[in-house]
């Protein structure tokens, strides 16, 4: 079960990298706020996945917390992008 | 037997992260990339914490997993569909290749205003373009 968990670690870290790809490149704003969400709910399962792997149960409360600050901060980014134009 | 389970939930669950990641690097606007990306990695990650409820050791982390599921499946497509409207509302123009645009049809009738006919991407070069509209 250890080996495992550390492939599915590795493997949410190389999609990880993927987001961060796209948040680097860009090349609009909303380009960027998705691969944040998308990081964002990557980390949650990273979160299940060190749970699993320590058997701290705490891990699970970091979830929980980081979903729900994930889920604020891309609905404040994204009323942002809806009242701003690119010619303002 | 609950631990082969856990263990090909989690599996399935890695698959549909990486194609959405995968996804949201090979597309080529930000809309397909919302919704490809939205899709795979919220039911990737719901399979996860399904499979850690199923594998946890204690009763209280299976419990917590169970909650971040609703919580992340409840949330995610709301968040993702407020990034396409402010996306849309803030001018990034659809891929070329796209073929229909019914939200625009609804919001311009009368065709998109002159700000919108620039590629996506180049926000520098839209800018210029809307200067250039004006004068």
């Amino acid at each position: 079960m250890t080996t495992f968990l550390l492939i599915v670690a590795a493997g949410l870290l190389l999609g990880a990298f993927l987001c961060l790809f796209r948040i680097g490149r860009g090349p609009t704003a909303p380009d960027r706020t998705v691969a944040i969400d998308i990081l964002g709910t990557l980390v949650v399962g990273f979160c299940c996945v060190m749970a699993l792997l320590t058997g701290q149960d705490f891990y699970m409360n970091i979830a929980i917390a980081w979903a729900l600050l994930s889920f604020i901060g891309t609905i404040a980014l994204a009323k942002y992008l809806e009242g701003r134009q690119y010619d303002e | 037997m609950n631990e082969l389970a856990a263990q090909i939930l989690i599996a399935v669950g890695l698959a549909f992260d990486l194609f959405g990641c995968i996804g949201l690097v090979r597309l080529p606007d930000v809309y397909n990339r919302v919704q490809a990306a939205t899709k795979c990695v919220t039911l990737g990650t719901c399979l996860i914490l399904g499979g850690t409820a199923l594998y946890a050791v204690t009763g209280a982390m299976s419990i917590k997993a169970l909650l971040c599921a609703v919580f992340v499946l409840l949330t995610s497509p709301v968040a993702a569909h407020a990034i396409a409207r402010g996306a849309y509302k803030s001018g990034v123009r659809l891929w070329e290749g796209s073929v229909l645009d019914r939200y625009g049809e609804e919001v311009h009738p009368a065709g998109p205003p002159a700000e919108r006919t620039e590629r996506a991407g180049h926000p520098e070069e839209t800018v210029a373009a809307a200067r250039e509209t004006r004068q």
